[in-house]
Formats: structure tokens, sequence, C-alpha cells
């Protein structure tokens, strides 16, 4: 899992090879906790890059994204994104979600 | 041959995971169906104070793992799926996945509850453009700003005080007169002094500027005049619903949707089980979805011996 600020984002997400997932999340949110043990159990299973952001460290990459409701997930392919996901129920949902973000 | 299990909990919250471990101390094969990560609503919570044994409380989250563990410890499997359908009437009972199928003897349902929805057409295309089911997470994104909390009841209290320490305006709007909250949120309620009641109004629009929540309107329940609000966040605090989506044509449940089974925790269909807030029951709290679970394991040991 990747961490994500402001420095390094270009790189390690704009600028990269493979889809990455981006997770805006917070320390202190509780629905964020549960789907960490999902994330864990998806890295490095595809060939999707998992990354997360502290929007309590990183408020500008939270606002440039118009986050404000977390967890809310983003899938980067070539530089670019779809819509957002927002609070999946279940890892089937993040899975199917970003299936289809892949087309 | 595929394997059948002697039970299969769908759902690993307080009532599946104690079920679980009561299922496989008595020697049953016990399988765990979680389709995120173990705790249910538990798991939300940052404090429990009222499970008894842990004199200064213990973070949500971490009591589901530690009752995850404890059931694993014994031989308890969890796979980590969604429940797309089931057929409990079939024996063994089938069980569809996200990952597959799988057989079972019987079947506790533990899948506990879910937040409410108003059940407005774009309520759920707005969430995370201004509207929210959970203020502790989303409250900080609405500070400086106003915002509407729908409900009455505890949470919605609860949600209306935290948002007030964070937010220009807070609006507490409720379809009755009064709050059915308890007492010791009244007084912080009516002292916090950026925060106005509006009461007998029914939320039926929610108005949009560039996709983003703007203004609610609402009807007002006894003179029925129309009326609307201007914020910038909701956060629905109405209730949680059931999940029983998958199984209500199946097993029997109360018009609020939760699951008749009584102490026994049997349902109307002989080898299903319900555990946990999903089941007609007094009192939804932890030690009581985990007394279910500790009860379920005797009556499906009974049942398994009637095959």
């Amino acid at each position: 899992m990747v961490t994500l600020t402001t420095e390094n984002f270009d790189k390690e997400v704009l600028e990269a090879t493979q889809p990455v997932l981006v997770e805006f999340s917070a320390p202190w949110c509780v629905y964020c906790r549960r789907i960490e043990p999902v994330l864990h159990r998806m890295d490095g299973k595809s060939d999707v890059v998992i990354a997360t952001i502290n929007t309590d460290d990183q408020p500008e990459l939270a606002q440039r994204f118009q986050v404000e409701v977390i967890p809310t997930f983003y899938l980067f392919q070539n530089g670019t994104h779809g819509d957002k996901l927002i609070a999946p129920s279940s890892q089937a949902q993040l899975e199917e979600w970003i299936a289809a973000q892949r087309g | 041959m595929e394997q059948i299990y002697d039970v299969v909990i769908v759902g690993g919250g307080p009532g599946g995971y104690t079920a679980a471990l009561y299922c496989v101390r008595a020697g049953l094969s016990t399988l765990v169906l979680e389709k995120l990560s173990a705790g249910g609503q538990m798991a939300t919570t940052t404090q429990v104070d009222n499970y008894p044994g842990f004199d200064e409380g213990i973070d949500g989250f971490e009591l589901a793992e530690r009752m995850q563990r404890g059931a694993e410890r014994f031989g308890a499997v969890t796979e980590y799926a969604e429940v797309t359908a089931m057929d409990l009437t079939s024996q063994p009972k089938q069980i569809t996945t996200s990952s597959g199928t799988f057989l079972a003897k019987a079947v506790i349902l533990a899948t506990g509850a879910s937040p409410r929805l108003l059940g407005l057409s774009n309520e759920e295309a707005l969430r995370g453009r201004g509207v929210s089911y959970c203020a502790t997470c989303d409250g900080m994104f609405f500070r400086g700003k106003t915002v509407v909390v729908a409900g009455g009841g505890n949470s919605a209290a609860e949600d209306a005080l935290t948002l007030s320490k964070m937010c220009k305006k807070v609006y507490l709007v409720h379809r009755r007169d009064s709050l059915r909250a308890t007492q010791s949120y009244l007084t912080p309620l009516q002292n916090a002094e950026n925060l106005e009641f509006v009461w007998n109004k029914q939320i039926d629009v929610l108005d949009t500027t560039d996709g983003h929540l703007s203004s609610i309107q609402m009807t007002d329940r006894v003179t029925g005049e129309t009326s609307t609000l201007e914020c910038d966040g909701l956060f629905v605090a109405i209730g949680r619903i059931p999940d029983t989506a998958l199984i209500a044509d199946q097993v029997s449940c109360d018009e609020q949707g939760y699951i008749i089974a009584d102490e026994t925790t049997r349902t109307n269909l002989a080898g299903v089980f319900a555990v946990g807030d999903v089941r007609q029951k007094p009192l939804r709290q932890i030690i009581t979805a985990a007394s279910d679970g500790a009860t379920a394991s005797k009556f499906v040991e009974e049942y398994l011996q009637t095959l």
C-alpha cells in the first residue's frame, strides 16, 4: 500500500502505468477502519496499486478531488479517473466497481 | 464432494462470532461469511462502555477482532464474501456468495442492520455530495457550514450535538413535535446556541446546485405548508433497518422487517436461526447479540441431532 501526499501524488498516481485505487481516509473515520482490512486483503492480489490519502494531513488533495465524505475511492488509469465510490458496503462491491471502472 | 458445514453463519458481528465461538467449541464445523470486516455496526464505535469486563471501555473495532480471533482459535473459519442468494429450505441449505456457493446443515442469520434512508429519489446519488449517514465521520468536512440533521432519536440528537460544535448552524428536523432521545441529550441540545429545532417537518425533496445538495424542501405535517431550508449538508439519522432483503421471502419477519424468532433464536424454518439486531427483540445491544449467538448454538446442536 502506498501513502500519498501532495509531493508524490503526481508521480505515484497520475504517471503510474498501472491502475491505482486511491482511498481518501482519515484515522478518525470509523468506517474507513472497517475497510482497511479489505484493502490489505486486496493489496498485491491484482495489478491494481492500492494507495491511501490521509485527508487530515492532505487537505489540498481532498479539496482538489472534491472529497467531503470518507471513505471516498477513485480509480486512476492513465492519469485520469471516473466517478467516485463512497463507502462501499462490501469487498465484493468495491471489486465490482473496480472491474466496471476498468471496463 | 463439496464440504457441507454443520453451520454457516451469515454476518461477522458480535452475534455471528459469538455463535461461531459456541458452535465450534461444541464440535461443529463452522463457517462465518463476512462481507467487509469483523464487527458490523459495533466496529464503527470507538468506545464501547457497556460490554462488561472492560472496566475502561474498549474500542468496538478491537472488540470485533478479538471476538473473531476467539472463534478462529477453536477452528471457526471466516470467508470474506458477500451473500447474493440463499436457499434455506433445501437440505443442505445453499448460500450463494461472491466467492462461490457454500452448503450448510444449519444457518444462523446474523446480518444486523444498516442506516435507514429517507427514501428520496436522488438521496443515494447525493451521498458524498452533501448527504451523509455518519456525523462523526463526515462532520469535519462541514466545519463552519450550515447543516441539517434529520431524525428524532438518540443518534440524531448525538449527531446534532457533535455537529453543533463545528458547524455554523445546525437544524434538527424531525417529523414529530418532540424528540424520542434520552433526557441526557435534551439539555445540551437546548443549550447549543447554533442549534435550532424544526418540528413536524417531513423532508420531501433534495435540491442541488452544481450536483451538490443546496437546500431541502419540507412539508409541515400539521399545517401542510411547504418550505425550503438552505443547507450545505444533510445528516440522516432516522434509525436502522434490518438486513433481511435476501431472505424476507423465506423467513417470517415482522412489520418492521425484523426476523421473528423467540429467545431460542429459531425462525419459522427448521435449521435456520436468527441472532443479534436482525432478530425481533426488546433490546439491541452487543451483549444481547452475543447472548443470542450463544443460545443459537444450543438449538443448532439440537437441530443437527434430528437430521
